[in-house]
């Protein structure tokens, strides 16, 4: 399903938060159309991982280009690529002032100078892609975790980005929730997004990982295709890890 | 499963329940007869103390302060037409104040080192200085040298003043917002001015309401400074009447009064707005 051109590379990326070394020599590359899913036990990085990748947190040193944009702090083209990489967070975010619509509405109107019918339009079209169309005027504090993090999935949708970035999206979701969400994360790999995944769901995983990713310590560990990282991990840390998450 | 437990006989160990007298004195009656008491007290106190004195009370001359009605018709009095000045001022004031607040509470949370630094120099620059000086200083140095009257002195000096205790309003409302709104708004493109307007400042108003209607509560009742450069205010106009009337006690009595009605009034509306805007989240 994935190309050949990469549209993320990292090449020697290294990140401090004042001394903490957060990331180190991180060099990885995610094709178009690719699925990773990053996993690694906490504080391993992840978070920090993707967070660069859209400029949430800026790397200091190495470099990191997406969608042919270099990034960096000072770079006058990092707004433009925000618009083309979304992100879910695990908290959802949503914006508690305005309905569900708005919320789906207001990148597109703001950001990209689309006409409200338009973006309307497109609101409703992923509202219903994300299978809650008939939330689309309450606001978000009346939805259930569940349905708040399909939103959140669907305003991300709306700006009509090329890379979807997700930051362990069910962790903060009730059991029951969690397939819901993961539901819609397939449908989305089936177009053909390419996503870069933190998550511990490792039966999604198996289902829509073209690579996986085990990260620990700042560190990339391993890089291996699904079959191979489930099956024959090269590292101990790796298959430790795996088999602790695989026991619950 | 055997036979449903009956949920009217709780089988736990009932919860302490506050004890009688604790609950009699939290209760909104026991305040608000708290309070008439006080307030009655103090009246009674100076009402004793002006009959010991010989006071002659003349209540009756009162009214004609607030309106007349005589053959030409209807017409506002003194003190209506002061409250009116101090109303206007007040507002002026405040709005003056309210956008400076807004401009110095964004530089100081810019990020940016020189931002930063002007508005922290001004904020103790204003902070350090009496309100009376600052007055002097705006009417007596500042008037000359700019050109302005006693009425623009008034409104500058208090919109200045009070603009620092807005500004820090308006940086704690805004820090109340959490940072995920400011991550969620980055990461659909929106620039800092976009995520302020769109996504943070709506939300932390709910945050600045309460804080915001003691401020405003707080300018009307510091607007009657200004009088100390004779501008016709509710204050200067009391003080006018009892130059002429030596009624005192009747007169400050009054304009305590409608003070206090003001602020009363403008803590309810405003009450009555932050609820609105509760159900709205
Ligand atoms: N803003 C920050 N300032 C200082 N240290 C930070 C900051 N953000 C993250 N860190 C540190 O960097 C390390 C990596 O954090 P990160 O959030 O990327 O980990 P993670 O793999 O996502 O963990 P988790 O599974 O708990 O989300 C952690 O040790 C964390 O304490
Ligand atoms: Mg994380």
């Amino acid at each position: 399903m994935a190309g050949d051109a990469a549209i993320i590379t990292f090449e020697h990326v290294d990140k401090f938060y004042g001394d903490f070394h957060a990331l180190k020599d991180i060099s990885i590359s995610v094709r178009e159309g690719e699925r990773m899913v990053i996993c690694g036990p906490s504080g391993s990085g992840k978070s920090t991982l993707i967070r660069c990748i859209n400029g949430l947190e800026f790397h200091n040193s190495g470099v990191l280009t997406v969608d042919g944009i270099e990034v960096f702090e000072a770079s006058r083209s990092i707004l433009k690529l925000r618009q083309e990489v979304g992100m879910v967070f695990q908290q959802f975010n949503l914006f508690p002032h305005l309905t569900v619509l708005e919320n789906l509405m207001i990148g597109p109107m703001k950001v990209r100078r689309i006409a409200r019918e338009e973006a309307e339009r497109t609101a409703r079209k992923y509202l219903d892609r994300v299978h809650i169309p008939e939330q689309a005027d309450k606001y978000p504090s009346a939805l259930s975790g569940g349905q708040q993090q399909r939103v959140a999935i669907a305003r991300s949708l709306c700006m009509e980005s090329r890379i979807m970035l997700f930051d362990e999206p069910t962790s903060a979701l009730d059991p029951e929730m969690i397939n819901e969400v993961l539901d819609v994360m397939v449908e989305l790999a089936d177009t053909g997004m390419t996503m870069v995944v933190v998550t511990h769901e490792m039966g999604f995983a198996r289902k829509v990982a073209d690579t996986m990713v085990f990260m620990d310590a700042g560190e990339i560990v391993e890089t291996a295709s699904p079959e191979t990282f489930f099956t024959n991990p090269e590292s101990a840390r790796c298959r430790a890890f795996l088999d602790q998450i695989l026991d619950h | 499963m055997t036979a449903q437990p009956d949920i009217h006989s709780p089988r736990g160990r009932p919860l302490p329940q506050p004890a009688p007298l604790a609950r009699t004195v939290d209760s909104v009656t026991f305040s608000v007869m708290l309070y008439l008491v006080i307030v009655g007290g103090l009246v009674w106190l100076a009402y004793s103390g002006a009959q010991a004195m010989g006071y002659n009370w003349q209540w009756y001359r009162i009214p004609q302060y607030f309106y007349t009605v005589t053959e030409d018709g209807f017409q506002w009095g003194e003190i209506s037409l002061g409250l009116v000045a101090t109303l206007w001022l007040s507002a002026l004031a405040f709005l003056l104040a309210l956008a400076l607040g807004l401009v110095v509470a964004l530089l100081r949370l810019s990020g940016l080192v020189i931002c930063t630094a002007v508005a922290i120099g001004f904020l103790e620059f204003i902070r350090n200085i009496p309100l009376l000086v600052l007055l002097y200083l705006f009417y007596y140095v500042l008037g000359p040298i700019f050109g302005f009257d006693r009425y623009t002195a008034s409104i500058l000096c208090l919109g200045v003043f009070h603009s620092v205790l807005i500004s820090e309003i308006i940086r704690a409302g805004i820090n109340a917002v959490p940072k995920g709104q400011w991550e969620a708004a980055t990461s659909i493109g929106m620039d800092r001015g976009q995520a302020y307007r769109y996504i943070i400042l709506p939300q932390s108003i709910r945050f600045m309401l309460p804080p915001m209607t003691g401020e405003v509560v707080h300018m009307v009742k510091s607007s009657a400074i200004v009088s100390v450069i004779a501008v016709a205010e509710l204050t200067t106009i009391g003080r006018n009447i009892i130059s002429d009337t030596y009624m005192s006690f009747e007169i400050w009595f009054t304009i305590a009064a409608v003070y206090m009605a003001v602020t009363l009034i403008l803590s309810v509306g405003v009450s009555f707005m932050e609820k609105r805007y509760a159900v709205s989240q």
